[in-house]
Formats: structure tokens, sequence, C-alpha cells
């Protein structure tokens, strides 16, 4: 039984993987209806299914895959050519077959599903295609083929490689005895079958099957042999004996070349996966009245197979995004003046030891003021916000949660579609998404993801006497506070210790505390010396305090037994280099249990959001700046876009403004030492310091002295007699600033009508 | 005839056990363990089973039995389980004997507590009683106590 029970399981993976080809062959045989090779591989699929299928005693998988192997047939042999009924015939027929597949996986047997319907399909294209081969398109004088050269391997050769003529002459079967001998033509045909079958068992005959389970534990076992050899290198310092030295080094070599080795095994290329997107664009495609191209570039470059798997879905959703909402119609692309059928390139390539893929069409981009106004309409971001925002900021809201339904309901430019979730899912995975558009030109969708999830860097730090790691991913930075006036500035709210990182109030949690360790250095009073690591989890930003910061490490990620799955705070375990065993903090599920981020993450934009908007009138963010000899200045953070440096050799002149290529944009260059009639303390300067402002898409720079610091303060404006551009003065740091008059500075230099009138498309 | 089985045999505060041979992985030393904050407190820790995380079990908590002495090392009996290999902590290690099947009996009513669940029944040995333990219930912690 058990026999059986493998020859099916055999029977299955080899089906579905034949499916899979299938898949890819249709389409493909949609843009080369002649080529030769392509139907005899996807006869041959069919025909291995309905040989193994009825051998097995599935009687209706047989019968099925029959009428589809007798189209097939006729198509092979030139009696039937290809259309779009006949693909649609035969997609659904494959669908069918998989349908029926994976009931035999599951339960045993085909399932009691009907696909009469999908044989009458099939049945009425065959009949019809009696007509169809004396059609005069089938029976066009049958020209001899290539004369001279050996029937079948000559014509076979060429088939992949040259354009086939009009499906007519190449074949005669489909007019026998008009200018061929009968019995050469089918000799022929089947030849060119046989010649790619003895291809193909060779090439199955160079790879066999290995289940992931065991690749895993050799894997286990590399690692632990890394860690022996280890220790034999280190043993090697203290002895002299070269023979011993010797077998040591290529113990060394050995065990590398081995792990790496082992490491490739469980690589694939991304081409698994991008194999069915062909099929899912051409449905997609077909089912909103598109015209899309794939175009698919990299998909040999190899990755890890749990990571395949994991980006497997976000990809898809991606691919759909491109197609329904990206890609307009063929009438608006026409009026676009762009060509009808539209493009999705998937690329992906290898660079600084991270995958990278990159989803890009050629559709009509994202409306950034359009997605503003949906993330303003349900109170995700202000309108105060969002007028301050970049465009790159606002690309980025299509990742926010629940801006995605308000989006697919208007299915204007659409691409709102559980975007969260592919970011979510892409982050989980240690992966960044970023996304560029333009508008009325295309969208590009940028992932990058490491090699494998098996092994990741990590900073080691120590806690209550025990080393747990923290995946880098989540760290933004450190922050070491020492002697007792720094840590004096831990505050307290309730019970809540908060540090003032650079004006933001970071909540603190304290992982002895939470994870109940001994409290090591604290004996009664306050320690001498806090480590405060800055995490990210969700939105948030929370800061770790552990007793001790050692080192980054590259560490090999293990589960945790069943027993302890139930603890959120921990990802894993990992083995360190000494043998022994440190788990791995699972930085959200800490963040949860200290309650950091309790509420919804779309909060996190809003409540920023709303805290620059309440906070104007007390308390507010300020970047200070010098221009002139010690001159302070400020200007409130929040319109701040970016703090750029930019060398001097890059500015030039458009009429009496100096100005600068940024971002696509020209951006109108300001120096505030002119405004103010002050000298500059910086004169020849190769790099100027530029404070950015972005309004309504537009780019201004400010061109300062030097940027100073950023606080948080409330202060009182007091004007008396300021020149123009200042709006008042006011103490910040116990030194008198003057605050910078923003609005007065740009319709002063009239740029006020440039920069709000209405952007282009 | 009666037919014989083989167990693996250890103590635990002075009780004798014994475990299927077939399912013990392997016997080890003490290892250094890692500690697993708020996991419940039958788990001993990690231990490091040439690359494979294994996660220790403390059978004398797991049988609410009094705490180790300060100097003793427990041993690891590694158990296949359908999960993975799962660690037992025991005080010393026994032979592996041949018991006959004619020797079994029901743990008698009146034991009461954990022990209840986890000892399936005795073998009546010449010289002592071997308790034979029900590995999987062992080993399935759900229900152990967390930490106060």
């Amino acid at each position: 039984m058990d026999e059986m029970d493998d020859i099916i399981k055999e029977f299955l993976i080899e089906s579905t993987e034949g499916l899979d080809q299938l898949d890819r062959d249709f389409v493909e045989l949609e843009k080369t209806p002649d080529s030769k090779d392509l139907l005899a591989s996807i006869f041959r699929s069919v025909h291995t299914i309905k040989g193994t299928g009825g051998i097995l005693g599935f009687d209706k998988l047989a019968a099925v895959a029959h009428v589809g192997e007798s189209m097939l047939s006729r198509m092979r042999d030139r009696k039937l050519s290809l259309n779009p009924r006949v693909t649609t015939a035969l997609l659904s027929l494959v669908d069918a077959l998989r349908k029926m597949l994976s009931s035999i996986e599951v339960t045993g047997a085909e399932g009691d599903g009907d696909y009469s319907d999908v044989v009458a399909a099939v049945t009425s294209i065959l009949e019809g295609s009696a007509d169809a081969a004396t059609s005069p398109h089938a029976a066009a004088p049958a020209q001899c083929v290539a004369a001279g050269e050996n029937p079948g391997s000559g014509d076979y050769a060429g088939g992949p490689k040259t354009p086939q003529q009009p499906a007519g002459d190449s074949m005669a079967v489909g007019a026998p005895g008009k200018s061929l001998p009968d019995k050469e033509v089918p000799a022929m045909a089947s030849d060119a079958i046989q010649m790619q079958s003895d291809k193909h068992d060779a090439l199955a005959s160079s790879t066999i099957r290995v289940d992931v389970g065991l690749l895993d534990k050799v894997m286990n076992l590399v690692g632990e042999l890394v860690l022996a050899r280890n220790q034999v290198l280190q043993f090697t310092t203290t002895t002299k004996d070269t023979t011993f030295l010797r077998t040591a080094q290529r113990l060394n070599l050995i065990t590398t070349e081995l792990q790496e080795g082992v490491m490739k095994t469980r690589m694939q290329p991304i081409g698994n996966i991008w194999n069915k997107f062909p099929r899912v664009v051409r449905d997609l495609a077909l089912g909103c009245a598109k015209q899309v191209r794939i175009d698919m570039d990299g998909a040999d470059t190899e990755l890890d197979k749990t990571i395949i798997e994991a980006i497997k879905d976000p990809l898809t959703h991606l691919v759909r995004n491109a197609v329904d909402h990206g890609i307009e119609s063929p009438e608006q692309r026409k009026q676009a003046g762009k060509p009808l059928e539209g493009r999705l390139s998937l690329r992906a390539f290898h660079e600084g030891g991270q995958v990278n893929i990159e989803i890009s069409d050629d559709g009509a981009g994202i409306d950034t003021e359009r997605v503003k106004r949906k993330a303003i309409e349900r109170g995700t971001i202000t309108s105060d916000h969002a007028s301050r925002m970049s465009e790159r900021e606002a690309l980025n809201l299509i990742f926010l949660p629940g801006l995605t339904t308000a989006e697919r309901v208007t299915n204007v430019s659409g691409r709102g579609v559980g975007m969260d979730v592919v970011k979510t899912n892409i982050e989980k995975i240690g992966g960044m998404v970023d996304v560029q558009s333009t508008a009325g030109r295309g969208t590009t969708l940028k992932i990058k993801i490491p090699l494998t999830l098996a092994i990741i860097p990590a900073l080691i730090v120590t806690s209550g006497k025990e080393r747990f790691a923290i995946p880098q991913v989540s760290l933004l930075e450190l922050v070491r506070l020492e002697g007792p006036d720094a840590i004096a500035s831990i505050e307290d709210i309730g019970g809540a210790p908060v540090y003032r990182l650079r004006g933001n109030l970071l909540p603190l949690v304290d992982l002895n505390r939470e994870l109940g360790l001994p409290d090591s250095a604290t004996d009664g009073g306050k320690a001498q010396l806090v480590n405060i690591v800055v995490l990210q989890a969700d939105d948030r930003q929370f800061g770790l305090v552990v007793d001790e910061i050692n080192d980054t490490e590259e560490i090999v990620v293990k589960p945790l037994g069943k027993q302890l799955k139930g603890l959120a705070c921990f990802a894993g375990a990992t083995i360190m280099g000494d043998g022994q065993v440190a788990l791995i903090l699972d930085i959200l599920g800490i963040a949860q249990m200290a309650n950091v981020v309790a509420e919804l993450r779309s909060h996190a934009v809003t409540e920023h959001a709303a805290k620059n908007a309440e906070s104007t009138g007390n308390r507010d963010t300020w970047l200070l700046f010098t221009v002139g000899e010690d001159r302070r200045m400020a200007t409130q953070l929040s319109s701040v876009s970016r703090l750029e440096e930019i060398p001097v050799n890059l500015i030039e002149r458009s009429g009496d403004a100096e100005v600068v290529q940024y971002r696509q944009h020209i951006m109108p260059l300001i120096r505030v030492s002119t405004l103010l009639n002050r000298p500059s303390a910086q004169k020849d300067a190769e790099r100027v310091q530029v404070i950015v402002f972005a309004q309504g898409g537009n780019y201004i720079g400010l061109i300062v002295d030097e940027i100073v610091d950023i606080v948080e303060q409330q202060i009182s404006l007091e004007r008396c007699g300021q020149p123009m551009g200042v709006s008042g003065s006011a103490v910040i740091q116990q030194r008198v600033t003057d605050v910078l008059d923003l609005d007065m500075i740009i319709a002063g230099t009239g740029m006020k009508s440039a920069m709000s009138a209405p952007q282009g498309v | 005839m009666s037919t014989e089985q083989q167990f693996c045999t250890f103590f635990v505060d002075g009780l004798f056990f014994g475990v299927e041979v077939h399912k013990v992985q392997e016997v080890i030393r003490y290892q250094g363990m890692t500690g697993v904050p708020l996991a419940p407190a039958v788990v001993g820790g990690l231990i490091n089973l040439r690359g494979q995380i294994v996660t220790a079990i403390d059978l004398r908590k797991r049988l609410a039995m009094s705490e180790r002495q300060g100097g003793e090392q427990p041993m690891n009996v590694v158990v296949r389980t359908a999960d993975g290999a799962v660690s037992l902590l025991v005080d010393e290690i026994g032979d592996v004997v041949e018991v006959a099947d004619s020797t079994f009996e029901e743990a008698p009513d009146t034991l009461k507590g954990v022990g209840r669940d986890l000892i399936r029944g005795v073998y009546k040995l010449k010289e002592r009683l071997l308790l034979l333990l029900d590995t999987e219930r062992a080993i399935d912690i759900a229900g152990a106590t967390r930490p106060v």
C-alpha cells in the first residue's frame, strides 16, 4: 500500500510540474502558434498525465486528458490551428486536470466534479476542425520541407530558432498526399517528438528530488561542523605540530566549501514563481479587456526556498494590481498616445547581498493628490500634514491599511488593494518595499529581500546574564547614557519611563523587567550606565533597555520547539560561537507585550499629524541653524522636507535666481544670508547646507551656514522691528534665536505664484 | 510465553522510571542550558544538540517533585516525539532492562496528582518497581503551571 502511495505521490508531483509548464507553454504558444517543440512539449505533458492516470485507475482524469490529447494531436498535425477559443478550451482543460489532481492529493480520489462541459467544449472544437482541415488555410499546397535537409532533425533544429513559415507549408500532415510521400511526414513529426523526449530524459536523469527536510538536516549538521571547525582552528594556535596544522587547514577549506555548497542546494530560481505570471496576466487582461505583455528579466536569480515561498503571494498581488489598476484600457492608452499593448516588466537581480525585484508597468501611474485626498477623507492624515508631504511620502500612503478600500471603490488610480498586507509580508522576511510612480508614465515597485532567511545579521545584547539576539532589521540606533546627569534625563510619566530622543518622546521598555529577569545592574540606587537599543516595531519606535550591548553577528535562525511556541517575545533561537544557545527576540512581540504598539498601525500617522497640528500652540519642534557669524535662526521642523548638502558646482542660474536640479525639478535656492543682508560665514565652502521645503509638489531650498540642532520647546515669539523674512525672536536653548517667516520668504522672492500653480498632470 | 520489551531506565527523585527503548534517541551528559524567560517552570532550558535546538524538560518539576540539590547535575534523556526531539532532565541513568509483559500492572488508584497522568503503569521487577513514563504526556506542557 505504501508503495502505491509513493507512486501516486510521485505522479502528483510530476503532473503538477507538468501542468505548470503547460500554463507557460500555452501563453507562449499564443505568440508563436507554429512552434513545433512547444506543441510537442504540451502534448507530452498531457499524454503523460493521461497514461499514468489511466494506469493508476483515475479514469475521469484520463478521460479528460484524452480529449485534450486528441485536440493537441490535431494541432500538432496541423489539422487545427490555434485561436483564442482553442486556447481557452485548453486552459480550462488544464484547470480541470489541476482540480482533479489536487482532489487526488487531498482525498485520494478524483472527486465528483463534473467536467463534461470542458470535454464538450473541446469536442465541439474537434468536430468543428474537421471543416478546418479542408479550409484553405490547412489545405494550402504543402511545400516540401527544406529540400535536401534531413527530414525530422533538420526541420526540428530550425524550429525554435527561425520563425516558422505560415502554417500550411511546414507540416503536410493536414493535407496528406499533396506533395510529400504519405509516410515520411508522420515519421518526421514523431521523430521530432522522440528527439524532444530524449533531451528531456537526459535532463531528468541529471537531477534528483530531495526532501527539503533532509536538506535542512544536512544544513544543520554543516552549521555544527562549522562550529567544530572553529574550535579546532582555535586549538591550532597552541600547537606546533605541522601535520596537525596542515590537516586543520584542509578541514577549514573543505568546511567552507561544503557550507557554500549546502546553502546552494536550498536556492531556487525566482522563475519558479514567475512562471505562473504569464497565465495570471493573460486571464486578468482578458477579463478586463486590456492588452498586456509581460517581460521577465532575471528569472534565474536564485533565492532561498523559504523566501521564495514567502514572496509568492505578495508578488502575485502586485502583478495583479499592475494589470488591474496600473495599465489602462486600450482606448485610454490610445488617447494618451501610448501603444495599445501595456507592458508589465519583472526584473530580478542580486545587489549588495540582497535580491532586488522590480515590478514596473507603463500604466497611468499613481495620482498622489488623489491618494492624499483619500487619506484625508479617511482621517488617516490631516490636510495640513498632506500639504507638507513630499511626493515620496504621499506615494507611501498607499501602504497604509484602510486606504485600500476607498481606492478600490473609486477604482481610479487603484493600487491600494491590500498593499499594507504586501508590505507587512515583505517586511516579515526582512525585506523592504518602495514605490516610484510618474503620473501618466507608470509605476515601479521595488522590493529588496535578503538572500536567505536562515542566516540574518543580529545585534547581540546581554540582559540578566543571558544573551539575546535582536534582528538587525528592527534596529534603528543605539543610545548610551553614562553618568548621573545623563541617566537623570530619563523621565517618568506615571510609571512609564521615557527618554527624549532629539525632541521626541521615546518610550522605554526594560528587557529585564519584561522577561522577569533579575535586575543585575541596579543595586538599589540608579545605575551608572543605561544602554538603550532604539527599535522599530510597526510604525512605532521604542527604546529597549538592556544591561550590555555586545556585538553584531551573523546568526543562524533555528525554530523553537512546540513547547515554547506560545511565547510571543521570542522569534527563535540560535547557536553562538561557543556552542551555547541564545534566544532571538521578537521585537513586535515584545512591543506588544509592553503595550508599545497596542493601537492599530494607522493611528501612528494620524497621531503624528495631530501632534504637529496641536503642538503649534504650545510645543513645537524647531530646526536650529546659523546664518552669518553666530546668528542663530530657527524654523519649524514639521515644515522641513529634507536637509541636503549640495556641492556648490551644481548650483546653476536661472534669470537672477540660483537654482539646482533636484529630484527632476528645478529647485530655486535662496541664500538666507543675502535675504537678511548678513555676510555668510562660509563664503568659500565647497558644499552648502540646504533646508528643503516642499509645497504642492514643488521644492524650495534655503541655503544656510550650518545646521545646529533640533529641539522641542515652547517658545514665546517677540516681535520688534524684525527684518523681512523673520517673524520674530525667541529664546531657544538659552540663546536669542530668530524665527524664519517662511511664507514671507516665499512670497518675497516671487516664488509663491510659481509654487501654487497647478502642476502638470 | 510472554513477550518482552526493552526499556531505557533512569531515576528521578528516587523513583525508577522507564521509557521504551525505541523512543529514546540518545542519552547525554549534562549540557550547558540557556534559560527561557517567561516559559513554564518545567522548561529547564534549551540545549544545543549538534546544531539542533532542543527543549529540555525538568522531570522533577514536571512530576511536581522536590527541587534537585544544588550540586547535582541532571542528565539528558533525548526522546523522539512527533514534534522533534525533546530532552528529559533526569537525576541518573540506569541500564537498559528487558522486562516481560506479564509483569505489567496498571498504576494503583491511590496514585494521585500529576503522576497519575504521566505514569502509564508499573512493571514489577524482582528488586524494585519500574514506572512506565508516558513521554507524549510528559512533554505536553500546555497545561503545566506557569511561573508565578
